[in-house]
């Protein structure tokens, strides 16, 4: 039991860092699914969604309303994103979209900056900070709030897809955007809200971990490359298989810095995503293409 | 292609090289023109890629690292002849380059932009964790400066007669390859890849080479680079330089050898002219990189041209037509 806790520790901590990457894989996913385009952006929507929730929480010291507000505003980035900077150009080639999005990355981040400075800002604890003891492990009820409500998310996104009317259409859209249309989609629509919905998910990543973390500007690069490597392993545009994505890269990027070498966690997402490419481009779930 | 033409902008550029050696006379500037030289040399061959190929590398810096860092610690470590580190340097990147790219190329998409991606964080991290050998964070002092006959080129306005020359001969070597079969296939793929399948070219293959070859452009200027400061850090090889470098090459023009030195001077200067540049200059970064792309996909000075012609063709009453 003894030598065992440590890695009880690690498989807690991968997990929750695990669970965010999954919910920004996943917002990769759906407007990969939409578009065939890769928003290099997406990780700038969970440094937004944290930074605003601070702020709301700040001006108006309840959590649910910091939280709605963070996810409200970020979703309302999302949507203008789409309309000022993917729409004009969308006939463009995959390579024009892939730098723009680049390029927003980088504006966003820079924005931040200038908005809330360099210095970073903490949101407290949705319930506490008393460490829970679990398995001869530590944790804070945040890492359960974390695992739990991200995989509340997803299922609520699961559900989404495969009972609701819109779902159903956003999905004919990935499926084949011209036969979509000729049965009456607005294929247009449905693009603007998978940025929205993607937006959205990625911003209560980033309020749901701001209490463990802080929210810094520039926080969002390497969560969004790392949730980037998260969908690439499961396979771009699976639910399943970001969220699989997301808690492998996570466990495996823990017990790495707890087993290895702390300096290295970082590259360990990577490492996978080049292995990923190498030998199975398609991902983990990825069949069709 | 008629001598005459083709000879025009190189007699140029020697003679603008001779004629801003004579003329200059403040180290200041000269530090800034090898600084535009080096960007240069990294950005023509992005280009190669990005506008010729249509492949994206989002890691270029980390090519630009591995020649730094193979030629500083061969040099300062080990006391190797800088001259001898050098293809020392070239022999590294192009490696890691056969290496990302094999498995990546030979797949249709934007693989490449993925692998190049997570690469070039791998390698950044591995320049700042590795300390007895790069120096770690706080960077690798000692560099020596490269020298010629005897001389060491040690100072700005001697290494301006080294860079700039390179240079030119490899913007010549660019423009000859674009004009080359390869360069042809190139274009012909970016096009169409099935389409230039079907006509014998061996996209696959095409791409390799001109991804290996636009990394060994980046690791040259790596090791002068190396040479030219004396002093490295991994600060320069990070994902935000990789980044800057996109944004040179789609100012400058995507496809265009000489938009090459343009997009490099343009944002080498600008940093150093506007002070408000320096504080915000990620936003800066990220908004050009955005509006360029949108509204002047073929760079700064064709996108300009191209509304210049516009607005001339609605104010003759003509009715506008794509050419």
């Amino acid at each position: 039991m003894e030598t065992l806790s440590p890695l009880i520790q690690y498989l807690f901590s991968g997990l929750t860092n695990g669970a965010i990457y999954a919910l920004i894989a996943l917002g990769f996913g759906i407007i990969y699914n939409a578009t065939t385009i890769i928003n290099f952006a997406q990780g700038e929507m969970v440094m937004l969604g944290a930074l605003c929730a601070i702020s709301v929480y700040q001006v108006f010291p309840s959590l649910p309303v910091a939280f709605l507000g963070g996810v409200a505003a970020v979703t309302l980035v999302g949507l203008i994103f789409e309309r000022l900077a993917l729409r004009p150009v969308r006939d463009q080639s995959p390579l024009v979209l892939i730098i723009i999005t680049v390029g927003a990355a980088v504006f966003f981040e820079g924005l931040a900056m200038m908005i809330w400075g360099k210095e970073a800002y903490s949101l407290p604890p949705f319930t506490g900070s008393a460490p829970l003891h679990i398995f001869s492990a530590t944790l804070l009820p945040q890492n359960l709030w974390v695992i739990g409500l991200g995989g509340l998310l997803v299922l609520a996104l699961e559900v989404f897809f495969r009972f609701t009317l819109v779902g159903k259409a956003m999905r004919a859209c990935a499926y084949n955007r011209q036969a979509a249309r000729l049965v009456g989609i607005p294929v247009s629509r449905m693009v603007q809200l998978s940025f929205g919905l993607s937006a959205a998910l990625g911003a209560a990543g980033g309020i749901l971990v701001a209490p463990l973390t802080l929210g810094i500007y520039d926080m969002g690069a390497m969560l969004g490359l790392k949730g980037f490597s998260a969908a690439i392993l499961g396979g771009l545009g699976s639910i399943v298989g970001g969220v699989l994505g997301g808690l492998i890269i996570g466990v495996a990027e823990a017990l790495a810095s707890g087993l290895i070498s702390s300096g290295y966690r970082d590259a360990v997402a990577f490492l996978i995503l080049l292995v990923v490419l190498f030998i199975r481009p398609q991902g983990l779930m990825g069949g069709r293409r | 292609m008629s001598l005459r033409r083709f000879l025009n902008p190189w007699l140029l550029f020697a003679l603008g090289v001779a004629l801003v050696r004579l003329t200059v006379a403040n180290d200041y500037y000269f530090t800034l023109l090898n600084i535009i030289g080096i960007h240069a040399l990294l950005v023509v061959g992005l280009n190669l890629l990005l506008g010729y190929a249509g492949q994206i590398s989002l890691g270029h810096a980390a090519f630009f690292g591995l020649g730094a860092y193979t030629s500083g610690i061969l040099t300062a470590t080990y006391g190797l002849n800088p001259w001898l580190a050098l293809p020392a340097g070239l022999v590294v990147a192009g490696v890691a380059a056969l290496l990302v790219g094999v498995p990546a190329l030979k797949l249709r998409g934007y693989y490449l932009a993925m692998a190049t991606l997570g690469f070039g964080i791998i390698v950044y991290i591995v320049f700042n964790q590795t300390q007895a050998l790069t120096g770690g964070p706080s960077g690798l002092s000692g560099i020596p400066s490269l020298s010629v006959a005897g001389i060491s080129l040690n100072s700005p306005d001697r290494l301006f007669l080294l860079i700039w020359p390179v240079l030119g001969v490899i913007l010549l070597m660019s423009a000859n390859l674009v004009n080359s079969r390869l360069g042809r296939a190139l274009r012909a793929l970016h096009d169409s890849e099935p389409a230039a399948q079907s006509l014998g070219v061996n996209t696959s293959r095409a791409k390799l080479l001109i991804f290996v070859w636009s990394a060994l452009y980046a690791a040259l200027a790596g090791s002068l680079y190396a040479h030219t400061l004396n002093f490295i850090a991994p600060s320069s090889f990070g994902f935000m330089f990789s980044i800057k470098l996109v944004t040179m090459v789609v100012v400058g023009g995507m496809a265009s050898i000489w938009g090459s030195l343009l997009g490099a001077a343009v944002l080498t200067v600008l940093p150093e002219l506007l002070t408000v540049f320096h504080d915000y200059e990620v936003i800066i970064f990220g908004a050009i990189l955005m509006v360029v792309t949108i509204f002047l996909p073929r760079g700064l000075v064709r996108g300009i041209l191209d509304l210049w012609e516009f607005r001339r063709y609605k104010k003759e009453g003509g009715s506008f037509s794509v050419s």
